[in-house]
């Protein structure tokens, strides 16, 4: 399924909330390629930027705090900082949609679910056909989600968690997207509903042939259903690389090695976690030179005054002073 | 184990019903279990299975329906509301949400203080404030927090109050009620660390109720996996992960996405539908509907929990005895 047609090219993206307070640096020069058929996994914690990222792709800052403040993202050759708002809104839903968290709160509960997937369709694709080819199509998208068609009358709050978010996927696979945004799609259901909802994800993916970004805390998640991987900290991209590269490479930025650290194992048997010590910076006030330098084992001088750059080898790019370019 | 000791904690057909319009919500059906001293046992589930109504039972947080819990080999269920205060001392509680779980007025200093107040524990005040400021070293916050008011802490120090406070009165027994669920991995590994240091310091004895597998793996000791109210298998931790037996825990296991890649192409059994509604549960075995196995005596008669030797049990029809059990 994978071909070499770039169908998102991010650079230098920098993203600011500003309030009269204080200026939050959310996003802080990220830059990633998304090929056509691929799934991108973007792993970090709390307050690493990772919403923020998918947000400023589908220009839905919020108003009044959040700035885009340098670069460029380019859908299919197009920079979506400089559309205009119109053109953003034939591509939203269309041609980039997304999957948000909650199930709970993305659905609005006095539509019935038929209605909120038929609004989409209306909007878009289906905006000049009868009734009875939106009706139609309705029933189509929830049956590929495993709903059955029946339900289509009842209203969100007459639906488990893990039928709700099947309803916001048949939303957002309802025009066929080029590129479908899930940020934490199971972070709210029970495992198995999780399980249930994954395979399901990945199924259709294959079928439709779309792009895929995977937003998660899970690097349980992303061994599963990705391709490529990018570990956010503190706004930044600090390692990005394919799968083999973050789960099976030998060398990997200290944040990296600190996270799978801090996961329990299934399979062996560990006496103690190694976490990461501390915390998160502020985003106010982030430290100079390298972001992770307080928390970092393997700190030196030079990581305190001086911001790493990208260490490229191969496919496989970490952001640390440890690291050299190894042109392979 | 060593069947002659008295368990710490010992529940006999637990029983907690809750009264709902449309008749009676089974959260706890006839759970027994024994707890030793020192032992971390695990509740396993999903949402809506009882594991936190159990927690909270044992402590008699909520009143139980029917059923005996024994404290050290002592009845407790029959204790006056004094008598029982005076025994919660011993048991003490960790919440999983400490946004919600402490009390945003106070200062972290006053709110680890504060049981030990309630129980009047030392004589004087500097005792207590004493006592409170070596419990702030122990869970790892800096003496500068004590004035410092929730709200202003993230977190992983918020879950570092709620466990100072559970210490503060020196108990044999802590339920953790998913204490970990709501932090990030790398603050989870903190807590989990700090959980599993102190109790081989004050030999604490756990109760750690959780719907993350790999969390209770890396805790517990022996584990309780439930299904709509009814513990469904029992065994210690690595007998558990190495020879699930029940479907239900097989299916679970296999849920887990795991954080390698060696394993992703693996098909694996996605088990269907969801759980069933625990109201007036029908008779037969409560996971019939969504097992893949299910044949006619399942939604007839409750499966047993039956020993399977190795301290494995498991209640399915699917084994009979000893030697059912599957390698």
């Amino acid at each position: 399924m994978r071909t070499d047609e770039k169908i998102l090219r991010i650079r230098d993206l920098c993203v600011d909330y500003r309030t009269d307070l204080e200026t939050v640096h959310a996003v802080n020069g990220i830059s990633f390629d998304l090929e056509k058929g691929e799934t991108l996994g973007i792993v970090g914690e709390t307050g690493a930027g990772k919403t923020t990222t998918a947000l400023s792709i589908l220009r839905l800052l919020p108003e009044r705090t959040g700035k885009v403040i340098n670069g460029s993202i380019e859908f299919m050759g197009e920079n979506l900082l400089e559309a205009p708002e119109e053109k953003m809104r034939d591509i939203r839903g269309e041609k980039i949609a997304m999957i948000f968290q909650d199930p709970m709160t993305s659905l609005n509960p006095v539509l019935s679910v038929g209605e909120q997937i038929a609004e989409v369709l209306v909007l878009h694709a289906f905006k000049d056909k009868k009734k009875d080819e939106i009706d139609a199509r309705t029933d189509e998208v929830l049956r590929l989600v495993g709903i059955q068609p029946e339900r289509k009358k009842d209203y969100p709050h007459q639906f488990s968690g893990g039928m709700k978010q099947r309803v916001v996927i048949a939303m957002a696979l309802a025009c066929e997207p080029d590129i479908l945004i899930a940020d934490e799609p199971t972070t709210a259901l029970d495992v198995t509903i999780q399980a249930q909802v994954l395979a399901m994800i990945r199924e259709l993916k294959e079928r439709l042939g779309t792009s895929m970004i995977m937003i998660t805390h899970d690097l349980g998640i992303v061994a599963q259903t990705c391709d490529k991987v990018g570990v956010m900290y503190a706004g930044e991209l600090i390692e990005t690389g394919v799968l083999e590269d973050i789960f099976t490479g030998s060398s990997h930025h200290p944040y990296t090695t600190g996270l799978f650290g801090s996961i329990p194992n299934l399979k062996t048997k560990t006496d103690r976690l190694s976490p990461i010590g501390g915390l998160m910076p502020d985003p106010t006030n982030l430290p100079k030179g390298c972001k992770f330098s307080p928390r970092c084992p393997r700190c030196m001088d030079v990581c305190l005054s001086t911001q790493p750059k990208d260490a490229i080898q191969g496919t496989h790019t970490i952001k640390c002073h440890l690291f050299k370019d190894l042109k392979a | 184990m060593n069947e002659n000791t008295v368990p710490l904690i010992e529940t006999r057909n637990l029983k907690k019903y809750f009264k709902v319009k449309k008749g009676l919500l089974h959260a706890v059906d006839d759970i027994t279990i024994k707890i030793h001293r020192g032992k971390t046992i695990g509740v396993v589930g999903e949402s809506g299975c009882g594991k936190s109504t159990l927690g909270r039972a044992i402590l008699r947080l909520i009143e139980p329906t029917s059923g005996d819990v024994l404290f050290d080999g002592k009845s407790i269920i029959s204790y006056n509301k004094s008598k029982m205060r005076e025994m919660r001392r011993n048991m003490q509680i960790i919440f999983q949400d400490p946004y919600s779980s402490i009390d945003p007025r106070k200062t972290v200093a006053e709110i680890i203080a504060d049981f030990m107040f309630i129980h009047k524990t030392y004589k004087t005040k500097k005792e207590i404030w004493n006592k409170t400021a070596e419990l702030m070293d122990t869970v790892g916050l800096a003496q500068r927090l004590a004035n410092a008011y929730p709200h202003e802490l993230d977190g992983g120090r918020r879950q570092r109050i709620g466990v100072a406070r559970a210490l503060s009165l020196n108990p044999q027994f802590i339920v953790c009620d998913e204490p970990v669920s709501a932090l990030d991995v790398s603050i989870q590994a903190q807590i989990l660390n700090l959980l599993m240091d102190l109790q081989e310091q004050y030999k604490l004895t756990y109760m750690f109720v959780t719907h993350n597998l790999s969390v209770v793996k890396h805790i517990s000791d022996e584990i309780i996996v439930m299904y709509l109210g009814q513990c469904i298998e029992q065994a210690p931790v690595d007998e558990l992960f190495s020879h699930p037996q029940h479907p239900y825990t097989k299916a679970l296991l296999a849920a887990i996405p795991e954080p390698d890649i060696s394993s992703r192409n693996k098909r694996v059994e996605i088990i269907k539908g969801e759980l069933t509604s625990p109201v007036n549960p029908s008779p037969g075995c409560r996971f019939a509907k969504r097992c893949n196995y299910v044949f006619e005596q399942c939604t007839r008669e409750d499966p047993p929990l039956i020993n399977l030797g190795e301290e494995h049990y498991c209640a399915c029809f699917l084994h009979k005895n000893e030697s059912s059990r599957l390698g």
